[in-house]
């Protein structure tokens, strides 16, 4: 967290692109992109810009891994060796990675009725192409889109996004300018149905104030986030229906 | 999950649904806690830390390194953890499997947000820094592996020493200086069984959790937070537990603090 050259934050008030401490980034989402997966979804926030796509249900490999009671879900999270301004990403998944895989195999274990699917597999992927901070949240908000459209049946349709604090100030949806130089950090995934936290993470220094101050700012930003969700899925069926 | 496995999570439903656990223990209770400093020679520090039947070690080597490009004028401070094969019957030979890998950088994000070694003071010229790896090992698993862990990696930076770097090279004397520690963090991992919560999972009760949540801490701010398994927890529920985290800090730190007065 020690850095020689912090770069000024806060100006007058504002963030570095100009937003309020509660402000998302511009957040557009598009169902339904990639007709070979049974969903898909492409979303852009802010400067992130990202590729999620579900397959399955459909046969366990390898097959040892068969439950016998239930689906199992399977995640790759990855970024694409192109995606980041500083340099060229080395290819295949490395330890931040699998640790965000792993997590958000876990948000989405929780939404899928897994009963519904024994003995086989989905698999949620996503692809960063462009990265620029918050892009697990990114990944996860669009995963829940073409998870929506795959048919699969889900309790709730999710969204991620993370709250920072800079200096004394609690803000939302931080960019990579922020992210790297905030001093607390913490993404977050809800089932909006009941606001249960599904995915936490975080790190820095919070108060416990601070924490429950945050925690608002991310339901708040949450219905925004939703309503984007639901309007990208209406989108996608509104010329099927005519 | 085996058919004991099924059995054994009955019976820990049960059991906390009628306000009680396993090993008679109180639902925001740890195990004992043991921590031995410095059981190794080669190492620069080093700490086994059982809770309860849960073994873990923590060996940390100094390596003199180049500088990171974006942090020129810092060390490095790099933790990894391995579940090891004699530790369960579970775990298997091979790359660290995604639980080691969360394992080791939830502890390392803690450590690292505490700020508990100033990084700046492991710069030693303008091409090299020492870097201090810190390896977990998993020695026997039952349960709460993050809090061992973080006891274990606290208590190893806690009591390592810094070799001199004359030249080129490194050289061990009686009188290497301590690494200095600016901070003290701890973690307090709590799992979730039906709708009871519980500090201190052993094996058989994780076994049983639908979610767990790991709260870093150094007594005044959250460090580090990590919330694992697919089940969820509402808002009041964290709130509730970061109360008790900070609640548990000084018997924390005081295990820790022990070991250096020796």
């Amino acid at each position: 967290m020690s850095h020689a050259n912090k770069p000024e934050l806060i100006i007058n008030g504002k963030r570095t692109d100009g937003r309020d401490f509660e402000e998302l980034r511009p957040l557009k989402v598009e169902a339904g992109i990639l007709k070979n997966a049974a969903g898909s979804a492409y979303l852009e926030w802010g400067n992130n810009k990202v590729l999620a796509a579900v397959y399955g249900p459909r046969e366990v490999v390898p097959k040892h891994l068969t439950d016998s009671s239930k689906a199992i879900v399977k995640c790759r999270y990855s970024m694409a060796p192109f995606s980041s301004l500083s340099e060229h990403g080395r290819s295949g998944p490395n330890r931040r990675a699998m640790e965000i895989s792993k997590v958000t195999k876990e948000v989405f274990e929780n939404v899928i009725m897994l009963n519904e699917y024994p003995g086989s597999e989905i698999d949620i992927f996503v692809e960063i192409l462009q990265g620029d901070g918050g892009t697990r949240s990114a990944g996860i908000t669009a995963a829940a889109v073409a998870l929506a459209i795959a048919g699969i049946a889900i309790r709730d349709l999710v969204y991620a996004v993370s709250a920072a604090k800079i200096g004394e100030n609690m803000i939302i949806d931080p960019n990579m300018i922020e992210d790297n130089y905030s001093d607390a950090d913490m993404p977050v995934a809800v089932s909006p149905k009941n606001n249960e936290i599904l995915l936490l993470q975080m790190d820095g220094g919070y108060t416990k104030e601070e924490l429950k101050r945050s925690f608002e700012m991310v339901f708040k930003a949450g219905k925004t986030i939703t309503e984007i969700q639901k309007e990208s899925i209406r989108k996608l069926y509104e010329g099927v229906s005519k | 999950m085996s058919s004991m496995d099924l059995i054994r999570s009955g019976y820990i439903k049960e059991l906390l649904e009628s306000g009680k656990r396993l090993e008679s223990r109180g639902i925001d209770e740890f195990r004992r806690i043991v921590i031995k400093c410095n059981t190794l020679g080669n190492a620069e520090g080093s700490a086994q830390v059982d809770v309860g039947n849960t073994k873990v070690l923590a060996g940390v080597k100094m390596v003199v390194e180049e500088p990171h490009s974006d942090t020129p004028d810092e060390g490095n401070f790099i933790v990894s953890a391995e579940l090891l094969p004699v530790a369960s019957a579970e775990y298997d030979v091979g790359p660290p499997s995604p639980s080691a890998i969360e394992l080791a950088r939830v502890i390392d994000r803690g450590i690292r947000a505490g700020n508990c070694i100033d990084l700046k003071s492991l710069s030693i010229d303008k091409e090299s820094v020492w870097s201090v790896y810190v390896d977990l090992y998993v020695l026997n698993y039952d349960g709460n592996l993050f809090d061992a862990g973080t006891l274990a990696v606290m208590s190893a930076l806690a009591h390592t020493r810094i070799p001199k770097f004359e030249n080129e090279e490194i050289v061990h004397t009686a009188d290497d200086k301590p690494l200095k520690i600016e901070n003290t963090v701890v973690s307090t991992t709590f799992c979730k069984v039906g709708d009871k919560i519980i500090l201190d999972p052993n094996g058989a009760e994780e076994s049983a959790m639908s979610t767990r949540l790991t709260i870093a801490t150094d007594g005044l701010h959250i460090r580090a937070m990590q919330k694992g398994l697919s089940g969820s927890f509402s808002i009041d529920e964290i709130n509730n537990l970061v109360d008790l985290s900070f609640s548990k800090y000084e018997e924390l730190k005081k295990q820790i603090n022990a070991t250096l007065d020796k």
